[in-house]
């Protein structure tokens, strides 16, 4: 009993665990712009020829949209933060949807594409910290943009000086402490070297807190880094980054993000607080006020994340999908049920009602017995030997996925469908027999029939069992990265595929980090192919049973 | 007393005086079956008549299934069984390799101790033998087959209506008659029957003791049983079988009441062998 | 004759001891039965009333366990289904019981006609009917042996000698009636005589029958008219 519930404890915890680390990847932000698709772009060469077509810049035309909607953005560095906001590759689905329909061209369509994982997360609030209060007096804009001056009659930014001192001397403090630990280590320290580096990285450690100092300290100007929290000042429409502040608080420095609307003094105002420093995240100032302005604008927002599902691999996050490792799965499967059951099957049936009993069909018997107990990996091997180097056939193909599989999955089949078989009493084929029908009849009007939900059992276990096997396609070469899905028939046998577990094996490799909860997604879906495929098991049973 | 001098280990069989009402079905001589290198009948000869019930009985391992088992051929299903010498129905020799024992078993029915109906309809069951063997040659025939079968097996008036319904869902007993209905269905000559009853209730197995009795009248029975009342019961002729050797062969009145064999007598009568 | 160290033990034990008190049961009848023809014969030569009383009263004892006999058959049959020497054993048993509860009442007539007897002058022809007596109180002796030992031979011996029994009655009957003819006063205790004479020789059928009998249960077989020595099977060991 204890140990029931310790398991279903432990299962719940697993499944919890990767349903809440997968639940953002169900969803993600798009990005829908208005992109006007300007004939001498679309078609350089003027004859509107798909070729023509092809080599359109529609990536410009995107950025030309983006760029009007920021017109304030002119600097280099501003366009490329600005252009960070979504993947280049998006262009990619433009030229397609140009080249279905021609007719396009010179018109303004929208496009909707997801944003950048960065943003992405940015956005679900996953990897930044962020906080907006409204401010409290009055404050004066010196201009509308570029480097300007806020200023006050009252203490207005007493509060985020507040915050922002606090947060500092606490920072400050964790770098003391752990300053005071490393010296209190290397005090203790066995060898000469480890003394001298505990106390090199004590002193690292109490450096960088002194840059703290000047923060804390009440009497000084106090200056915000990539190492301070982000100070943003909302004011009459456009967005400010303080990079200065005034002691007393009522005067601040700073570069204008989005320009303001007017230069005229204002009560209503809020204090933005990207907690995260600078250096601790990867989006900009810059790109976060981009993407809150889209996001106001109505331009941006939260949708069902239907890349996920439809989309093959891809580099980026916010693109990738399981449709390439669905499909290479679905065409090895196939091959694998094609090969492993009727052979399978057939064994087992030869084995078990024909075959005499001596000593070949022994060695046979020992061998598959055998066989079911060979690490998977090993018939990954066989596969590379005899299938791609021996015979020729392509690398990283479902096809000899397939091969290999089938080979792995046959000695399961063989001994549960012989399982099934020896289960059928045998008074059934004594009756068959002894009302006159041959030993073939006998069996496969009789037992086989009898057997079958044992041997359909058996059979779909074993095939899950392939299903989620990634050792054996690892040598064969079906660990490749493959941004296209290979096409969901004949031809696909041989094109370079991956299948869903070498898909979670290749995502919880990626450094991005929109790769951890599309991995988690990843593993739910081949968790609920599994589901599918043991119901299938269950219902068959249940169906074949039932006709006694 | 004066019968105990009897000889207590003899290969001789006691044939008791028969009177020849019928002819001979089944002839057996020098039967002999070796299990691997175990030989599991010793020189077995002994004559069956048609149109009566042949009860062997003896105790378990005595041979006497394996015999059973010879007159259709159903030891060849197991690899390690080899019969020798000669059994021959209607003066065919069966054990001949021309002998086709699939069609023989068409000829040689055979009811076994467990009731095993097809996992299929009751139709299906009865049925089943002769499309195999090819006996009816429309649905109308063999529906003919079926109901004319299922009466003779005396279930006809029991499950007339609901023939679609498996063959599982009867009682144990007109499961077992269901049995003999799939065999009488092919229309054979003799009809082997190992242990009928013994998983049947004392009402079923009169229903099939007087089942049997009416089969005699069309067919040569022969019946393996445990049970020395029903061999009583049922048959005309009994066979003592014991250690792989037939001891006493005769009519079954004489079997039961005056045997004369020493091993016969004790088996019987429930006695030390 | 259900003796175990012949027929072996049945394997359910209580079979056997049935079967063996079934035995006793008849044998302690065939006892009582031959000590009443004893006794009655005696009664009559010593002219012994009291005798004579006593086993006319041992009659009914003899009637009880006829009736124990039955019943122990009944519960046999019913519960034990005997077969083959078992069954013959059986069937033997009841038959044999119901001849020994004849000869009982033959037993008791003679008592009473010896009370008669009694009252009368002793006759000359005593001897002779003690003779007799005798002859058919071995014969019954023999058999029940033979159904104890279940040795034939002496069973198939007093059926082989049955026609002396009848010699001597016929003998005794000429003459009581001669004795009879020549004096009418000797008519009345004559007759008496002349039954017991014929309850005798009744007495000698019903241990012929026994013989029959004992030679059915141990053989199988009926002794046949031509009177053979006996089966082929048993021929080797009697």
């Amino acid at each position: 009993m204890g140990a029931i519930a310790l398991a279903i404890a432990f299962l719940g915890v697993l499944l919890g665990t990767i349903v809440l680390q997968a639940s953002g990847a169900f969803t993600n932000y798009v990005l829908t712009l208005p992109v006007t698709l300007e004939r001498e772009i679309a078609d350089p060469r003027g004859d509107m020829s798909e070729a023509s077509l092809r080599r359109g810049s529609y990536n410009q035309l995107i950025q030309r949209s983006l760029q009007s909607e920021f017109p304030a953005a002119s600097s280099r560095a501003d366009l490329r933060e600005l252009f960070g906001l979504y993947s280049g590759l998006n262009a990619a689905s433009v030229m397609h949807r140009v080249i279905a329909d021609p007719s396009l061209v010179g018109s303004t369509i929208d496009v909707t594409m997801p944003a950048n994982h960065e943003i992405d997360l940015y956005l679900k609030g996953v990897t930044v910290e962020e906080s907006i209060t409204a401010g409290s007096g009055t404050i004066q804009a010196g201009a509308i943009s570029g480097d300007i001056t806020l200023s006050s009659d009252s203490p207005a930014f007493a509060n985020a000086i507040a915050r922002i001192r606090q947060q500092a001397s606490s920072e400050r403090d964790a770098l003391l402490g752990r300053a005071a630990r490393l010296e209190a280590d290397a005090a203790g320290a066995a060898s000469r070297d480890a003394r001298e580096a505990g106390l090199a990285a004590a002193r690292r450690a109490r450096e960088e807190a002194a840059r703290f100092d000047t923060v804390i300290d009440p009497e000084t100007r106090i200056t915000l880094g990539p190492r301070t929290a982000s100070l943003l000042i909302r004011l009459n429409g456009g967005v400010v980054a303080v990079s200065a502040l005034t002691p007393d608080g009522r005067e601040a420095e700073g570069r204008v993000l989005l320009p303001l609307e007017s230069a005229e003094a204002s009560a209503s105002w809020s204090e933005w607080v990207i907690e995260t420093p600078a250096a601790a995240r990867r989006i900009t100032d810059q790109q976060a006020v981009y993407a809150r302005a889209l996001e106001e604008r109505g331009m941006v927002e939260r949708r069902f994340n239907t890349n996920l599902f439809l989309n093959a691999d891809s580099r980026e996050p916010e693109l990738a999908g399981v449709m390439g490792a669905f499909i290479g799965s679905v065409l090895t499967m196939l091959v694998t049920m094609l090969l492993a059951v009727p052979i399978g099957v057939g064994t087992a049936i030869y084995l078990e009602e024909f075959a005499p009993k001596n000593r070949l069909t022994g060695f046979i018997e020992v061998n598959i017995n055998n066989l079911a107990a060979v690490p998977s990996i090993v018939f990954g091997l066989l596969g590379l030997a005899v299938f791609i180097n021996t015979f020729g056939m392509p690398r990283s193909a479902p096809l000899v996925g397939g091969f290999v599989l089938a080979l792995m999955t046959l000695p399961t089949v063989i001994i549960s469908s012989r399982a099934a078989l020896r289960a059928v009493p045998p008074s059934i084929r004594e009756a068959a027999l002894g009302i006159g029908a041959s030993r073939t009849q006998a069996v496969f009007q009789h037992v086989l029939p009898l057997a079958m939900p044992g041997i359909l059992t058996g059979s779909i276990i074993g095939l899950a069992q392939a299903l989620g096997e990634t050792a054996p396609l690892l040598m064969i070469g079906m660990v490749a990265f493959v941004a296209d899905a290979p096409s969901l028939g004949l031809s696909g046998l041989t094109q370079p595929s991956t299948v869903m577990p070498v898909q979670v094996f290749l995502w919880s490799g990626a450094s991005e980090r929109a790769f951890e909860m599309r991995t988690a997604a990843a593993i739910l879906v081949l968790l609920t192919l599994m589901i599918i495929f043991n119901a299938a098991a269950i219902i068959l049973r249940r169906r074949f049973e039932r006709r006694w | 007393m004066a019968d105990s001098a009897a000889p207590a280990h003899t290969a001789k069989t006691v044939y008791h005086s028969v009177a020849n009402t019928h002819p001979v079905k089944v002839a057996a001589s020098g039967v002999e079956v070796f299990y691997a290198d175990k030989q599991a009948l010793h020189g077995i000869n002994l004559d069956i008549q048609d149109r009566s019930v042949t009860a062997f009985i003896g105790p378990s391992g005595c041979g006497k299934s394996t015999f059973l088992r010879c007159i259709n051929r159903m030891n060849d299903t197991i690899d390690t069984a080899r019969v020798a010498g000669s059994i021959r129905i209607d003066d065919e020799e069966i054990n001949d390799r021309a002998v086709d024992p699939v069609l023989l078993r068409a000829r040689v029915g055979m009811v076994f101790q467990k009731p095993n109906p097809f996992p299929k309809s009751i139709y299906d069951n009865v049925a089943y033998g002769p499309r195999i063997h090819g006996l009816a040659s429309g649905k109308d025939e063999l529906d003919a087959i079926v109901e004319t079968s299922l009466k003779k097996a005396g279930l006809w008036d029991e499950v007339a209506d609901r023939l679609d319904q498996p063959g599982n869902s009867l009682s144990g007993g007109q499961q077992q008659r269901l049995v003999i209905a799939r065999a009488i269905a092919v229309n054979p000559e003799v009809i082997l029957m190992d242990e009928p009853c013994s998983a049947l209730d004392p009402i079923a197995t009169a229903r099939i003791e007087e089942l049997i009795d009416e089969l005699r009248e069309n067919y040569c029975l022969i019946i393996v049983t445990h049970s020395m009342a029903q061999a009583a019961r049922v048959s005309q002729m009994t066979a003592f079988f014991h250690l792989g050797h037939l001891v006493e062969y005769g009519p079954t009145e004489e079997i039961f009441t005056n045997p004369r064999d020493r091993r016969t007598q004790d088996y019987i009568t429930g006695r030390f062998g | 004759m259900n003796s175990p160290a012949q027929q072996g033990h049945h394997i359910v034990k209580a079979f056997s001891e049935e079967l063996e008190q079934l035995s006793a049961s008849v044998a302690t009848m065939g006892g009582l039965a031959e000590s009443m023809i004893s006794d009655a014969i005696d009664a009559i030569i010593t002219r012994d009333s009291d005798l004579a009383l006593d086993v006319a009263e041992r009659d009914k004892r003899i009637d009880a366990l006829q009736h124990d006999v039955e019943r122990q058959i009944i519960r046999l049959l019913a519960l034990r289904q005997p077969l083959a020497w078992d069954l013959r054993v059986c069937i033997a048993a009841l038959k044999i019981s119901a001849d020994l509860e004849r000869v009982g009442d033959l037993a008791k007539n003679i008592a009473r006609r010896t009370r008669a007897l009694n009252e009368a002058e002793p006759l000359p022809l005593t001897k002779s009917v003690e003779r007799m007596g005798r002859l058919v109180q071995r014969h019954l002796h023999e058999v029940l042996d033979a159904y104890v030992s279940g040795e034939i031979a002496g069973a198939v011996g007093v059926w082989e000698r049955d026609d002396d029994v009848d010699e001597h009655y016929n003998a005794l009957f000429r003459e009581l009636l001669t004795c009879m003819a020549g004096d009418s006063r000797l008519i009345g205790p004559g007759t008496h005589l002349l039954f017991i004479a014929k309850n005798l020789e009744r007495v000698g059928d019903h241990a012929t029958n026994i013989a029959e009998l004992v030679h059915y249960a141990v053989t199988g077989s009926e002794l046949t008219a031509e009177r053979p020595k006996g089966t082929p099977l048993e021929s080797g060991a009697s």
